[in-house]
């Protein structure tokens, strides 16, 4: 693809299933009812000259350039602001649109700078391309009048300026962060000449806004207004290449738009299903960390973990390595080797590590980081469901009239999906948020929940059942769809139970601190849409739709809170159609992806136990190995095992389990105590610290592959430069794999995708070439669902009737004392990502530059403790200090930090308490005591300095 | 491996199943610790002292011992 911007079509697409058909210059064009003469003209090949019009936004009509005549009727109406009828005879180039036109573009100009050569958006600028289109040849105002030529300005923000000389008042930057983004931070300021763009108050610049530089602004300008720094550095892109975003599960499609082997710019690509032309911070912005000078390109190796890196070449490392392993295996057995799989790399990347470890090493420990985030998903929704899938696309929230959100933080870590959900809200669905904390959804411009539940932490199930209580009790459960769909017995035994009355809300009250009243109402509006579960004016039953995150899955009753979702979804008929469903939100990039690849310790990929001899049966006939029947060990089993000796060697792919992982003294305790520890990432992270060997990795633009989102959708991950490591990931595991002489050849991901789907029923359907195609599939794809399956469960459950299961609210052990009386728990925030290993490294940083504490005033002030002071935070596993941050936004007794640097360490503080079906930890509940401090501990002092140690790169001996 | 860490592991399996009657948690805690633990686990914790177990643990346990004499060989 040479670099063309995509076709904007100048308002947005209209459903209707009434079509219209009408003449625009002489062309025939049909179109459906609604749609914009604008539109029309655009989708029928022509291009009506306009400034104030852009398709991700509604119409405006302020800049009077896109007028037409139409035939019969008066005048000259603006044709983005005007639908398309049937039998209407459009003009758009007449002598008067002319003469108009020009005149309009005449005034524009007399108010611009006319340094077009050297001007950022020379040949990429609407207003160049509008001035040529209307023939502008003269301004014959002069441009000594009053103007705006003077204005300052803003370079605030990190990555984009904003130049109010060159701003043409047409609007767009606003209506995107209203209507695209949601968020409202900037405003048109001023009437008349005085018109001026203003981000957020009189006193503010872009920065200290409430700005969260998505860039839908950027993108919607028209001039050079508003410009991304990259762009003016760097000059105009000269090709584009569609890939996919390597940030949260939201999955976003981007057109990397390049020079040369240097990226310019990352716009959404508007075909993207998963974010129809929309990013946020981290994807649009944050790709820096590809280049920054902390990357490590070359193979390093050492003995031991207090001498400094050797640099070796890739056969030495990958002999030595391949040596090691093969002696450890020789000595302890393939049950003593082991290796994690990354939620960032491939799926390519992701099933060939698990190949390697099952293949290769002999034995079944592997494991993924959906261990730590999502594994009780797995289990809850293959329990009731018969698959761990989530049962919607994101597209199905546009039908959704009640949006429950439960332990999950959109707007800061799925922001994409979350602009989705609030315009969604902002068109009237009611919305119900389930969290300790005051997320931003429960009340922020234009958006407002009708409850907010803010639960004592560790109290989910009981919530849940509460919730369930008042549906069953008051009549509100849909009888009909559960004796359709579901088994009936196991419902009514279920229904008996939530019944019971200790567990009406009001005796559940004294546990989960949510007033029964507002409990009951949220329940009712969940099931019955606040219509009393009367059909609504389209003649529907109303839709709920449940979306969750990790404040549900990582509790010692993860899995059990899953399954009472799904029990919720299922009593109230709200499974198998657009508009409703159970849709976990997953956290990383291709969470979703290492899960299906097999990645965990119990199952081959497409989720078939490691015991069914039939699946097993195929990959040792594909493979020529025979495999354990047995199933391996998770992550947390891995350290506790490499503590008692019997497990030796860990090869870790795209993973930090030292920062992310909780309790980081027992994580560094397992590690220290492995012969063999394999780093393969793009930095020396804090895992590396306890590394024998470094493998350096490539980055999401360095390689060729697939990654799946939260809603299954399987995306291309297109190569747009060369590794700077030498090799993609995959081809670093296959050269590992070989050297320890397995003999594999895969000369390109495709080849990998096509043992994916020969192996696996639910990809069976899934190739590049159908990638390629296509855009996206959403899985299972196969015989039965050839065009995959964006909605789960439409004519039944996949396990045939969907199971009830009795979810009993067992509290978690760790308990708050007079010791440690306050509740941690954890999260994260939109500029970050996971351990920050890549947004710390960009200029991401400006908006979080540590992790803080977040505690309620009273709390503050018991303690002694104001903004910013340095604070203590200490639990039976172990102790930190961070800044505090006092803020209502968490109720008292609860207090709450992210875990983006390692500086603070917030996993110290965590214990491993976990779920009891997969060992998920319980990262959401810590039993916490906060005092004053004056500093760092003793801990984060020796880590720092051990750290810095264990990241020596010896210096090449003079030649 | 830890043996006060799979005590406490199975216990917590077994309490959340003990709300669908003695018999049937056993036999689901029976076959969770069949599905999802690596044999050094399963070994670790049937070879050991479980008299301290919570009792649908400990049944679950003794069912896996009576049938999962592979395991331990």
């Amino acid at each position: 693809m040479g670099y063309e911007p995509q076709v904007d079509f100048g308002t947005p697409e209209v459903r209707s299933d009434r079509r219209v058909s009408l003449t625009i210059d002489g062309r025939a064009v049909t179109v459906p009812a609604g749609t914009s003469i604008m539109r029309a003209a655009a989708e029928s090949g022509g291009k009506i000259p306009s400034l104030c019009a852009t398709d991700s936004v509604a119409a405006f009509g302020s800049c009077r350039m896109c007028l037409i005549e139409i035939d019969g009727r008066r005048g000259t109406p603006a044709s983005c602001t005007t639908p398309a009828e049937e039998g209407m005879v459009v003009h758009t180039q007449t002598p008067r649109l002319e003469k108009l036109r020009r005149g309009v573009m005449e005034l524009y100009i007399s108010d611009h700078p006319l340094d077009c050569l050297t001007c950022s958006a020379n040949n990429d600028c609407e207003l160049q391309d509008t001035a040529a289109q209307v023939g502008l040849r003269d301004v014959r105002y002069g441009y000594e009048g009053a103007n705006h030529l003077s204005l300052p300005a803003d370079s605030s923000n990190p990555y984009f300026d904003f130049d109010a000389s060159k701003c043409i008042a047409c609007s767009r930057c606003v209506r995107a962060c209203d209507e695209v983004q949601g968020t409202l931070a900037l405003a048109m300021e001023g009437r008349g000449f005085a018109s001026q763009i203003s981000a957020g108050q009189a006193n503010d610049d872009f920065l200290s806004s409430e700005c969260v530089s998505c860039g839908a602004c950027v993108q919607a300008c028209p001039t050079a207004t508003l410009q991304e720094k990259a762009v003016t550095q760097i000059g105009k892109p000269e090709r584009a290449v569609v890939t996919t975003c390597a940030y949260c599960g939201v999955g976003c499609t981007f057109r990397a738009e390049m020079r040369g082997e240097q990226l310019v710019r990352m716009v959404p690509w508007k075909d993207g299903k998963a974010n129809h032309g929309h990013s946020c911070v981290k994807g649009r912005f944050a790709w820096g960390y590809a280049q920054h000078e902390d990357r490590i390109t070359s193979p390093m190796i050492r003995d031991s973990v207090d001498e400094p890196w050797r640099e070796v070449s890739w056969d030495e490392a990958l002999a030595y390595t391949a040596g090691r392993l093969n002696e450890i295996k020789a000595r302890h057995g393939a049950r003593a080797l082991g290796g994690i799989t990354s939620s960032r790399c491939t799926n390519e990347e992701t099933f060939l590590v698990q190949k390697l470890v099952r293949a290769g090493f002999g034995s079944n420990n592997v494991d993924t980081c959906a261990r730590v985030c999502h594994s009780p998903t797995g289990y809850g929704l293959k329990t009731t469901f018969g698959t761990s899938a989530g049962t919607q696309d994101f597209d199905s929230v546009d039908d959704a009239d009640v949006i429950l959100v439960i332990g999950a933080n959109p707007t800061d870590a799925h922001p994409v999906f979350a602009s989705r959900m609030k315009r969604r809200i902002r068109q009237g669905a009611r919305l119900i948020v389930i969290d300790p904390r005051r997320i931003d959804l429960v009340r922020s411009p234009h958006i407002e929940a009708a409850y907010h539940l803010p639960l004592q932490p560790g109290t989910n199930v009981a919530v849940l059942t509460a919730m369930a209580h008042v549906i069953v009790t008051e009549g509100l459960a849909d009888e009909a769809f559960v004796r359709e769909r579901c088994d009936w017995d196991e419902y009514q035994d279920w229904a008996r139970f939530v019944s019971d009355l200790g567990h009406s809300p009001e005796v559940l009250q004294a546990v989960t601190c949510v007033p029964a009243q507002t409990l009951r109402e949220a329940a009712r509006l969940y099931a019955t849409g606040g219509n009393g579960g009367r059909a609504s004016a389209q003649g529907r039953k109303s839709n709920g739709a449940i979306y969750y995150g990790l404040g549900v899955t990582e509790h010692s009753q993860g899995s059990s809170t899953v399954m009472a979702i799904a029990n919720l979804a299922m009593a109230t008929g709200n499974i198998g159609r657009r508009g409703v469903g159970v849709n976990p939100l997953r956290g990383q990039n291709n969470v979703q992806g290492a899960c299906d690849m097999g990645s965990f310790p119990h199952e081959l990929s497409g989720y078939r136990h490691i015991s069914d001899d039939n699946a097993r049966a195929l990959f040792e006939k594909d493979w020529g190995v025979s495999l354990d029947s047995e199933p391996g060990l998770r992550i947390p089993n891995m350290l506790d095992a490499a503590l008692d000796g019997s497990f030796r060697a860990l090869y870790v792919q795209g993973e930090d389990i030292l920062q992310s992982d909780p309790n980081t003294h027992h994580v560094a305790a397992g590690l220290k105590a492995m012969e063999l520890v394999i780093v393969h990432d793009l930095f020396l992270n804090e895992t590396a610290s306890f590394a024998h060997v470094f493998l350096p990795g490539s980055t999401f633009l360095e390689k060729n592959g697939t990654f799946t989102n939260a809603e299954r959708r399987i995306q291309m991950v297109r190569k747009v430069m060369e590794p700077a490591n030498g090799m993609e990931d995959w081809q670093v595991t296959q050269a590992l794999a070989n050297a320890m002489g397995l003999g594999w050849s895969y000369t390109h991901p495709r080849e990998i995708m096509d043992e994916v789907a020969r192996l696996t029923p639910s990809f069976a359907g899934v190739s590049f070439a159908r990638l390629d195609a296509e855009g996206s599939l959403q899985w299972p794809v196969n015989e039965a669902n050839p065009s995959g399956s964006p909605i789960m469960h439409v004519d039944g459950f996949v396990r045939g009737r969907g199971k009830f299961v009795v979810t009993d609210y067992v509290p978690t052990d760790e308990k708050t004392g007079p010791r440690f009386p306050l509740l941690l728990t954890t999260g994260r925030i939109l500029s970050q990502y996971n351990v920050g290993a890549q947004t710390r490294r960009t200029e991401n940083v400006v908006w979080h530059e540590e992790d803080l504490l977040e505690m309620h005033p009273a709390d503050a002030e018991n303690r002694g403790l104001k903004q910013g002071d340095w604070a203590r935070l200490a639990s039976r596993t172990g102790e930190t200090t961070l800044r505090v941050l006092v803020t209502d936004k968490v109720a008292p007794g609860v207090v709450y930090t992210t875990f983006h640097h390692p500086a603070t360490q917030a996993n110290v503080v965590t214990t491993e308490f976990s779920d009891w079906a997969t060992n998920c930890p319980e990262y959401k509940v810590t039993a916490v005591q906060v005092m004053p401090s004056n500093g760092p501990t003793d801990w984060q002092e020796s880590y720092a300095s051990w750290s810095e140690k264990s990241r020596r790169i010896a210096v090449a001996a003079a030649e | 491996m830890d043996g006060a860490r799979l005590h406490q592991m199975a216990n917590q399996i077994a309490r959340n199943f003990a709300i669908q009657g003695e018999a049937a948690a056993i036999a689901a805690t029976a076959q969770h610790i069949r599905d999802f633990w690596d044999p050094r686990m399963k070994v670790a914790i049937l070879a050991g002292d479980c008299s301290a177990l919570d009792p649908i643990a400990r049944a679950a346990i003794d069912r896996l011992r009576s049938g999962n004499a592979v395991l331990l060989a």
